[in-house]
């Protein structure tokens, strides 16, 4: 835009650009503007490049490698479409899927990922829900510091917080020895290297992400509603059944995909805290890639989970969604 | 209405379940034994210990630069895509768009770690680049998924940031990329920084689609940790928890100092405000 | 009869205050919507707005002259803050064009465009000082530094803040805000001034008080302001004319006096003040006077102006409260039962400088009169339950078909 003539002009001195003579800049802006070719565009192509890149585009490449046969090489698979004496030759093979159906393994693997992820996401949310409610419920100026203390530890690495669950959990661990001092156990309990520690490991670990969804939904709830559900001769069970819960459902949804989607396919607490018995099928896709080098097995495995997963990731888009169309709706 | 005491005394009791193995971690961190469940006394053993492992010192400082690079690129990438989320309407391809960025916040790891190797391989393959597996690699991968956790974090401040405030900005002559850089940036800046701490610590951390993506010489600090532990208890890593919960803590410390001494200035300006 | 020209002194009470022809010159009185030559300084030409499904602009055409202080009126939904989004250029009109000094502004992004607004929310940028937010208009426009600075001085000094200028806008009230973001938008000279709710965020008192000071500024500088608002006492106080708008579509457009006397609708007569309708049917329909019967109103109502209607047509005469008078006695100019009714007194609220009666006719009809309080309260003649005389003059009645 041209620079106006100094203020002395006592009317208007903004000139419209249809009447100022066009300069280089304006012209140039206005072609790139009829072909579409903003700085908005540019901003779009950006991000939307990358994921397309580092995201859609990998999960293609699982697809067709999933259908490739092993091979012993670098990398371990044959080319799904070769030529071959002029003539195009194509192997496409299920038996990685076959695989997973025909070796109990994989599928008590996939149920008890889903009994783990789901037995542990009930876990966070009991456990969750009433500190979420305290910390919305209190006053406002504490609010902010425990918020905090709940996101705290996830700033803390994750691998040492399971960590310290080991040196707790363990046969001549601490949580033994002070049942044993206190003489409620006579001989130390297993827990460290069996389910019952995956549970603790994944409720522990995630607990925050199910606090905070929950938070954010309790908060935004207009407390009079409870006071005038008191008002009206509800007792605080009911009017808490009937008034916060319904309300907060959103939060409990949001909180639960968030705990629930990652905990199925989850590799470093079954780990370090399972034993070998427990079957998880992050694990176990681990040890067909790192162990076995199979690397259309461990394609096909991450296929099947993610089929198992489209539907709570499309749940918790949904939800995720609402935020980002408040965006879009302008 | 009588307010109930209960959800106060679970809040108690749901911070000491998140707080004891990390305090336990640091007590024992000074434990002179082995053991690390019976106190024989106060030592600083293993934190000697840990300044001596050269494998592990090298690992550390290798995943700091990863993570400060990360940071870097996922504030950029993740800024705009929030800000595409946020400020853009409906342009073709929301909905994709939308489904790519809010996907690896629940993704299991393992997934995305298996899909961007096999992407690096193949693209090796094909262009031969990049050429082998690497810190390149990593940082990559971690950018990916830690963009759109920056993304998140700047689209919920762009959302509650006042519209008008841009449109302002413009009416008064400023065209977009100005208006972006001199109105919005500088107004989100506390979320950018959020931002990037977050991609940082989340790539400092990242143990599973590290192992994926790195190569022979990329070790990071989550693989050494995760290897030593994985065969048992090794108390050096005790003193390196209590350096990571130290860090935090001061850091979070400083940043809640400042942040209230903020908040008392602006209070005491805005109790002020307009008189002379 | 929205043209209809005012034939009585504007009452000071309604008119636009300081809008007095003094100060745009001695002589000349300023109207340039009844001087043909006139060129309109904004023009919108059958401008619609659709989101989606939705009408936000329906078909409104409009014309503002240069120096108008120029409201729009509307409720909540009634399209008021679109068309002023698209003067902006924050929106682009689904059809229709805008036109502004001559210059159609189809495509004009807002940063290219002589116009500025003032936000209901002010938009002050918070991490700049009440200086940076005045200059920044100039800024972006590459004005040489000294006269950025002797720009905002002069500016900060029209609005009373300049011992506040290193301020942040947190360290401001509210009125202090407002007068920040008037400077703001005057600083760069606009052809046209936006005002979206300029006063809403403000208390009554100091709203009061802004009122006058917003038309002094706009006579001082000459700037042409497009003001939304759903306040009808703001824009009745301040405005040259006023568009009152309904879904999208403008009801009527006037001066502030044509708007509240000679309403051309139903819904302006009851959107602006309160107002008694009668239904009737027309039994003449002269040159210079109407007369309708009305079975509510209980007897026959003659009005000094022409219906434009065949007799036997159905239609309202609307009377304000005010024109209204209440009696104990037949009134002695009451002729032939005209414009004279009775009824019994229900309701008597008491406001201190007035009284508004609701009283109750024949037919059921509820009538609603008000009368200032000439004398003390403890003389009051009339009281609940008295059976009272309805009157009104020939011209205070206004004919209305829909």
């Amino acid at each position: 835009m041209p620079v106006p003539p100094p203020s002395a002009a006592p009317q208007p001195s903004a000139v419209p650009p249809s009447v100022a003579p066009r300069t280089l800049k304006d012209r140039v802006l206005r072609v790139t503007r009829r072909l579409g070719l903003t700085g908005r565009g540019g901003v779009i192509l950006g991000p939307y490049a990358w994921l397309v890149l580092f995201f859609f585009i990998p999960f293609l490449i699982v697809l067709k490698i999933s259908v490739a046969e092993p091979a012993v090489g670098i990398p371990p698979f044959t080319k799904l479409i070769e030529w071959v004496d002029g003539g195009l030759d194509v192997h496409i093979r299920f038996s990685g899927f076959q695989a997973l159906f025909d070796d109990d393994l994989y599928v008590l693997a996939y149920l008890n990922s889903l009994k783990i992820a789901f037995v542990s996401t009930l876990c966070c949310l009991f456990i969750g829900y009433p500190m979420a409610y305290a910390i919305a419920t209190a006053p406002e100026k504490r609010r902010g510091p425990l918020l905090m203390l709940i996101i705290l530890p996830f700033w803390t690495s994750f691998l040492i917080r399971v960590y310290a669950w080991m040196s707790i959990l363990k046969d001549e661990g601490l949580l033994n020895n002070l049942l044993l001092s206190l003489g409620i156990i006579h001989e130390p309990l297993k827990i460290l290297y069996t389910d019952l520690a995956v549970y603790i490991g994944i409720t522990y670990s995630y607990l925050p992400f199910m606090i905070l969804p929950l938070y954010a939904t309790l908060e935004k709830m207009d407390h009079t509603l409870l006071e005038a559900a008191a008002d009206l001769g509800a007792k605080p069970w009911k009017a808490f059944l009937t008034i916060t819960l319904p309300l907060s459902l959103p939060g409990i949804v949001a909180g639960s995909l968030l705990v629930f989607i990652p905990a199925v396919g989850e590799f470093v607490i079954p780990s370090l805290l399972g034993g070998s018995d427990t079957l998880m099928i992050g694990r176990e896709l681990w040890n067909l890639f790192f162990n076995s080098r199979d690397w259309p097995s461990a394609s096909a495995v991450a296929i099947a989970l993610l089929a198992f997963l489209v539907g709570p990731i499309m749940i918790f888009q949904h939800f995720q969604g609402r935020d980002q169309d408040k965006g879009a709706a302008r | 209405m009588k307010k109930s005491r209960l959800p106060m005394v679970l809040l108690g009791v749901g911070l000491a379940f998140l707080y004891l193995p990390i305090v336990l971690l640091v007590v024992y961190s000074f434990n002179d034994n082995r053991s690390l469940t019976v106190w024989t006394g106060a030592s600083l053993r293993w934190y000697h210990e840990l300044i001596q492992d050269g494998q592990m010192l090298e690992a550390a400082w290798l995943s700091l630069r990863i993570a400060f690079a990360t940071a870097c690129g996922a504030v950029v990438l993740g800024t705009l895509a929030g800000l595409m989320l946020a400020r853009f309407g409906a342009f073709r391809g929301r909905a994709l768009f939308a489904g790519m960025i809010s996907a690896p916040l629940v993704m299991p790891e393992v997934i995305m770690g298996l899909a961007l190797l096999l992407l690096f391989v193949s693209a090796e393959q094909l262009i031969g680049w990049p050429a082998g597996r690497g810190v390149l690699t990593i940082v990559l991968a971690h950018i990916t998924f830690t963009m759109s956790f920056v993304a998140v974090v700047i689209q919920s401040r762009l959302v509650s940031m006042d519209v008008s405030l841009e449109e302002a900005a413009m009416d008064l002559g400023a065209r977009p990329a100005k208006v972006f850089f001199v109105i919005t940036l500088p107004i989100i800046a506390p979320a950018i920084v959020s931002g990037w701490l977050l991609a940082f610590t989340l790539s400092l951390d990242d143990l599973v689609i590290t192992s994926f993506v790195s190569g022979p010489g990329s070790t990071t600090l989550p693989m050494i940790v995760f290897s030593s532990i994985r065969l048992g208890l090794k108390p050096e890593i005790n003193a390196l928890a209590t350096i990571v919960v130290a860090v935090v803590a001061t850091g979070i410390g400083l940043a809640g100092f400042l942040e209230a001494r903020r908040a008392r200035i602006r209070e005491r300006e805005e109790s002020q405000a307009g008189r002379v | 009869m929205s043209d209809a020209p005012d034939p009585r002194p504007r009452p000071a009470a309604t008119g636009p205050i300081g809008k007095s022809p003094a100060a745009k010159s001695p002589a000349v009185k300023f109207e340039p919507w009844h001087d043909p030559a006139a060129k309109p300084y904004i023009r919108i030409e059958k401008v619609t707005k659709r989101f989606g499904d939705f009408t936000a602009v329906d078909n409104v055409s409009l014309s503002i002259y240069r120096g108008e202080f120029f409201s729009l009126l509307g409720g909540s939904g009634s399209g008021k803050t679109t068309l002023l989004r698209m003067l902006a250029g924050f929106e682009q009109p689904t059809e229709g064009r805008i036109f502004i000094d001559g210059v159609d502004m189809a495509g004009i992004p807002p940063y290219d465009r002589p116009v500025n607004m003032m936000f209901q929310s002010y938009a002050l940028f918070p991490h700049m000082t009440v200086e940076n937010n005045v200059a920044f208009g100039l800024r972006q426009d590459g004005v040489p530094k000294d006269e950025i600075r002797t720009r905002v001085a002069e500016m900060l000094e029209l609005v009373k803040l300049t011992p506040f200028a290193k301020r942040k806008p947190h360290q401001l009230s509210g009125g202090q805000r407002q007068r920040v973001a008037l400077a703001r938008s005057l600083v760069k000279k606009p052809k046209l001034l936006l005002l979206d709710e300029p006063l809403g965020a403000l208390d009554k008192r100091l709203r009061e008080q802004t009122q006058f000071e917003l038309v002094n500024i706009q006579e001082k500088l000459g700037v042409t302001f497009v003001v939304v608002t759903h306040d009808q006492e703001e824009a009745m106080t301040m405005s040259t004319r006023i568009a009152v708008m309904d879904h999208g579509a403008i009801a009527q457009v006037g001066t502030p006096t044509e708007i509240y006397e000679y309403p051309n609708s139903r819904f302006t007569a009851e959107f602006i003040g309160s107002v008694n309708m009668f239904e009737g049917n027309i039994v003449e329909s002269e040159p210079d006077h109407s007369l309708i019967r009305s079975a509510e109103a209980g007897c026959d109502l003659y009005v000094t102006h022409t219906a434009h209607l065949a007799a036997g047509s159905h239609c309202w005469v609307a009377i304000r409260p005010e024109k209204v008078s209440i009696t104990k006695e037949k009134p002695a100019e009451a002729d032939g039962g005209r414009n004279v009714t009775r009824g019994v007194v229900r309701e008597i609220a008491y406001l201190g400088d007035i009284s508004i009666y609701q009283i109750d006719l024949a037919s059921g009809k509820r009538v609603r009169a008000t009368a200032p309080n000439v004398t003390r309260r403890t003389e009051l003649p009339i009281t609940w339950d008295d059976e009272v005389w309805l009157s009104w003059r020939p011209f205070a009645g206004v004919v209305l078909t829909d």
